[in-house]
């Protein structure tokens, strides 16, 4: 598949463009899509409740709360860890790190990728959650920071707003839009390369707890 | 109903025991069966091997023999899916190069009347259980043609279910392909035969008396490496299951 | 011990002290030769190679039967799977069809959120574009995601000619890279290694890449990613230039996606201070929406998992977030040629799952790499005859092999998230490569001269009555007791058939001279008693 060295110097793109066009001579028609594919949960599901199976599923821990229990769960779980150096993105609400005693990395002004690889954990909010894929979206909205923030610690804490959590992958396509760069993570990192067998822990953080938060937190 | 048998040409020379299976099973089933002597092959293996236009005088001669009858039933699920599949684009490309503009039209009078025979039982004529005995244990091969490009379902599982006597055993990686694939057997014979190899050692697995399927062709080449290392399983066509033994009983 | 010399030569120059674009290094030679495919023979020789590597064999064997049953369970669990099938292949019928135009649309809004568009016809052009961007960003090494665009041109050998290392992130692609190997899957390009070869390849060569592995490196999964994790860290935190693929393109807004595992994805499309993606014209989607169809295809085709861990989307440059400078070429490099061919051109709706080469009996028997192509399997089967300009002029015996490579069994349609009747497409290829044979007298190949003969043979059906009496006469003279031919020698198709498997004689009595003797007359069924015994006994008949 290596061609030779293009003969033909001139311009590359108004070549493919007339390849392309001169390759559709028969005019195929453009389809329409039919899209009688689910994009609502199926009926009667607690999509809370299916986020977190579908997120410890993943090997991720779950962990549920109320409002006034996120910053005691935030600071026992990087107690456990032996968290010492934090990563905290801007944006997010004092109030979750109150109980933690860390010491606190902030990005402004940007830290450097080896600061990033000290530190012991990352706290993140989120855009949204996909309860049928078990998936967390960062967006770099508020409290989420940029994407190496949440990236170079191992250990990411992503606190989850039970009114954040959507059904279905459409019902979080619409939600979105990709003004922003996104990071989808579903579960640790992970890898299947050997053996075809899943293996968490390459990467990524290897370790993610997502705290949901909730008025009356399901068990 | 007129209904016709297309035997297949591979059947008509090396198995013709299941051709006569398949009119003994009808005609006790109460459905006159002809065969019209004009036919011969359906195409299969010239198209599949790349040679399109030597398909052209065989589905020229197919429609011709068949045209007129209200079905045409072949114990060759392979040989089904290549007339169903694939005489429409033969006769596309015939008409194309002008050679003959009116074969699309005939070819889609006939193609939808051919039927496999489980197809033919079970959905025209309408029964599963054919009063048939056979005291066995039986593995299915579910051949891919008839699975996967004719759609027979379950049809011929039911079908030998409901045969008196006989016991239908599970077979490891069923679904797999046995690695016959026409042409494929003697252009890849190595991997035909790894393919095959694999196959035997699920039949044997299975722990079967006999290996059926609806397909002769596939049974060819399992039954051939059965047979050369001395296996003690046979190999029948369902149709001759089916139709029980000869002498009439 | 005296260690074979390849072992004393790093795998790459050493990226603190790298030579000048063109330098030769101590040996002599510019960098370790990178494998090709270049040379593959034929693919039934190919193919008895790897059927003869028992070890090959029980890695693919084990490999695909647990990616297959886990597919299947994943894929179980949504009802609304084939309305998924249906969708994606209507999307990507949408891109081909509308190519040209969705191009144009996407090389707009790539540019317009801050991103370069590059062109390239061919391998050559795209490796000398990527080149140019990394000198001039002054770089002498990039971190690269997997990519098998990259793969397809062979941008590793382009830049390392230019004095440019190249180090690929993504697990199996670092054990291929390490191992001086070939890729055999495309999603698992190192799936026909085990976890003892990978341990010996990290042990033996990871120093000399960079980070040693550990000296009690064990062959535990977890222990091997955690060599690579350690291994690749220092590159990521130092690299400068990333070089990457894209799954998904969106017309719409510019936005590339890139879906992953492991992490080494983000971390190449994050830390860099430039990103490079090289992805195939066809990769395009028109609509944002439309990732709600493929983020559901994907991942459970490929990996069998309900959504994979990491996925990354970016639109451009975003201020203060990742790369400051991205570059997108758009590859044509074949597809243009595939998608001039109706029925061919299906191949270009292909999202490099690899569910048709989990699936696949021949794959799963001979591997990878006896297909000669980065693409192999099903998929490689149709694309990689098309990349090669089938449709334009003839093709080489290697190339010509590949369309042959399948038993038609269509376990690959029944898996494929996009519905590519691959059957119906090595059917349709087969053609082209019979028709490319010269024009005019020439030496018939066997399968012709064997075809030719029984098409004249079956265009009648007094041929065919005469061939079957001839059949049956020659058929006991070589045949055994019981009926049956055994081994036989013979010219091809003779020996293909009978090294390895035994046939029936052709029968006394045909089926067409029984009809013609007692069947239609409905009254008797029973055949002569010589052709009862010549079939053997029945169960029924057994003591």
């Amino acid at each position: 598949m290596n061609g030779p060295v293009s003969r033909h110097p001139g311009d590359a793109r108004a070549e493919i463009l007339e390849r392309l066009r001169a390759a559709l001579a028969d005019r195929p028609p453009v389809p329409d899509v039919p899209r009688a594919y689910r994009r609502a949960p199926e009926h009667g599901v607690d999509v809370v409740a299916l986020f977190a199976s579908q997120v410890a599923d993943y090997r991720a821990t779950v962990h549920r709360t109320d409002p006034g229990g996120v910053a005691r769960v935030i600071s026992d779980v990087l107690e456990a860890r032996g968290a010492r150096r934090v990563v905290v993105p801007a944006g997010m609400p004092d109030a979750w790190l109150r109980d933690a005693r860390v010491e606190r990395l902030t990005d402004d002004p940007p830290l450097a990728s080896a600061t990033l690889d000290g530190a012991d954990a990352v706290v993140t909010g989120c855009a949204l959650a996909i309860a049928e894929t078990g998936t967390i979206v960062l967006d770099g909205g508020p409290g989420q920071g940029r994407r190496a923030l949440s990236l170079v610690p191992d250990v990411h804490l992503c606190v989850v707003e039970a009114g954040r959590i959507v059904g279905t992958v459409p019902e979080a396509i619409a939600a979105l839009r990709p003004v922003r760069p996104l990071t989808w993570i579903s579960g640790p990192s992970a890898t299947s390369d050997i053996e075809l067998n899943r293996v968490e822990g390459v990467h990524g953080p290897r370790t993610l707890h997502v705290v949901i938060v909730e008025e009356t937190p399901g068990a | 109903m007129r209904v016709a048998l297309f035997v297949a040409c591979y059947n008509d020379l090396l198995y013709p025991q299941v051709g006569r299976a398949v009119v003994r099973l009808l005609r006790r089933l109460g459905q006159p069966v002809e065969f019209p002597p004009g036919q011969t092959c359906c195409g299969q293996m010239h198209f599949n091997t790349g040679y399109r236009e030597a398909c052209v005088p065989l589905v020229q001669g197919f429609v011709r023999v068949f045209a007129g009858y209200d079905a045409v039933v072949t114990p060759s699920s392979s040989c089904a899916s290549m007339v169903r599949h694939y005489h429409a684009t033969v006769a596309r490309e015939a008409a194309d190069a002008g050679t003959d503009p009116s074969l699309p039209a005939r070819v889609a009078e006939v193609a939808p009347r051919v039927y496999e025979l489980s197809e033919f039982l079970v959905d025209v004529l309408g029964v599963t259980d054919v009063g048939a005995r056979f005291p066995h244990t039986v593995a299915f091969h579910p051949t891919c043609h008839s699975r996967r490009l004719l759609g027979v379902g379950d049809r011929p599982e039911r079908l030998l279910a409901a045969v008196d006597g006989l016991t239908l055993v599970d077979m490891p990686h069923a679904e797999t392909c046995c690695g016959f694939g026409g042409t494929f057997a003697v252009k890849n014979a190595d991997t035909s035969v790894a393919m095959g190899l694999d196959k035997v050692a699920d039949v044997l697995a299975s722990g079967a008396e006999v290996l059926t399927a609806s397909d002769t062709s596939c049974l060819m080449h399992i039954g051939g490496l059965l047979s050369r290392r001395g296996a003690p399983v046979r190999v029948m066509h369902m149709a001759e299951i089916l139709a029980g033994p000869e002498d009439g009983g | 011990m005296t260690a074979p010399d390849r072992e004393l030569q790093p795998l790459a120059p050493q990226p603190l002290a790298p030579p000048e674009p063109g330098a030769r290094g101590r040996a002599g030679r510019p960098f370790e030769p990178i494998p090709t495919y270049a040379g593959t023979p034929p693919f039934p020789r190919a193919a008895r190679a790897a059927l003869a590597d028992t070890r090959l064999r029980a890695n693919l064997q084990r490999a695909t039967a647990t990616i297959r049953a886990k597919r299947a369970r994943a894929v179980a669990e949504r009802d609304d799977w084939e309305a998924l099938r249906l969708a994606g292949a209507a999307i990507k019928n949408e891109v081909l069809h509308d190519l040209p135009a969705l191009l144009v649309q996407l090389e707009r809004a790539v540019t317009d959120a801050g991103g370069t568009v590059h062109w390239a016809r061919d391998a050559a052009e795209a490796n000398a574009i990527v080149t140019r961007i990394v000198r001039e960003h002054g770089a002498t090494e990039v971190v690269k995601v997997k990519s098998m665009a990259t793969e397809e041109i062979e941008l590793n050998e382009a830049l390392a000619e230019a004095g440019i290392a190249a180090w690929e992130t993504d697990l199996a692609e670092l054990i291929v890279q390490l191992g001086h190997d070939l890729p055999s899957h495309i999603l698992v390009p190192a799936i026909h290694r085990n976890r003892a070869e990978i341990r010996e390849i990290f042990r033996r060569e990871m120093a000399l890449a960079g980070r040693p592995a550990p000296d009690d490196l064990s062959d535990e999964p977890r222990e091997l990613a955690e060599a690579a994790r350690l291994h690749l860290r220092e590159k990521f935190l130092r690299a400068r230039v990333a070089v990457s693929g894209a799954n998904f393109a969106i017309a719409e807004t510019g936005t590339i996606a890139v879906v992953e595992s492991e992490g080494n994805g983000r971390m190449c499309l994050t830390l860099p201070e430039v990103l490079i993606t090289v992805m195939g014209i066809e990769k395009l989607l028109p609509r944002w929406q439309d990732l709600e169809v493929f983020l559901q295809l994907l991942p459970r085709s490929a990996t069998a998992e309900r959504m994979n861990p990491y996925t990354s989307m970016w639109t451009g440059v975003t201020p203060g977030d990742g790369p400051q400078a991205f570059h997108l070429v758009l590859l044509d490099n074949g597809r243009s040629d595939v998608l001039s061919d109706p029925v061919g051109r299906q191949a270009l709706r292909c999202i490099r799952c690899s569910a048709c080469l989990n699936v696949c009996p021949v794959y799963e028997r001979v591997g990878g790499r006896a297909y000669g192509s980065v693409y192999p399997g099903p998929i490689g089967a149709i694309l990689t005859p098309q990349l090669r300009g089938i449709v334009r002029h003839p093709v080489d015996a290697q190339t010509a092999s590949l369309p042959y490579a399948s038993s038609l069994c269509g376990a690959c349609f029944e898996v494929c998230p996009v519905r590519i009747d691959i059957p119906g497409v090595l059917v349709h290829l087969r053609a082209q490569v019979v028709r490319q044979h010269p024009m005019g007298p020439h030496v018939p190949e066997p399968d012709e001269l064997v075809l030719g003969v029984a098409s004249w043979v079956m265009e009648r059906p007094r041929r065919l009555s005469i061939a079957e009496r001839a059949a049956g006469l020659a058929g006991r003279v070589v045949a055994r007791r019981g009926g049956r031919i055994g081994a036989l020698r013979g010219p091809w198709p003779v020996s293909a058939w009978f090294g390895e498997r035994d046939l029936p004689a052709p029968a006394r009595e045909s089926f067409r001279a029984w009809w013609r003797r007692v069947g239609r007359g409905g009254a008797g069924s029973t055949p002569s008693g010589q052709e009862r015994s010549r079939q053997g006994r029945a169960p029924e008949d057994a003591p």
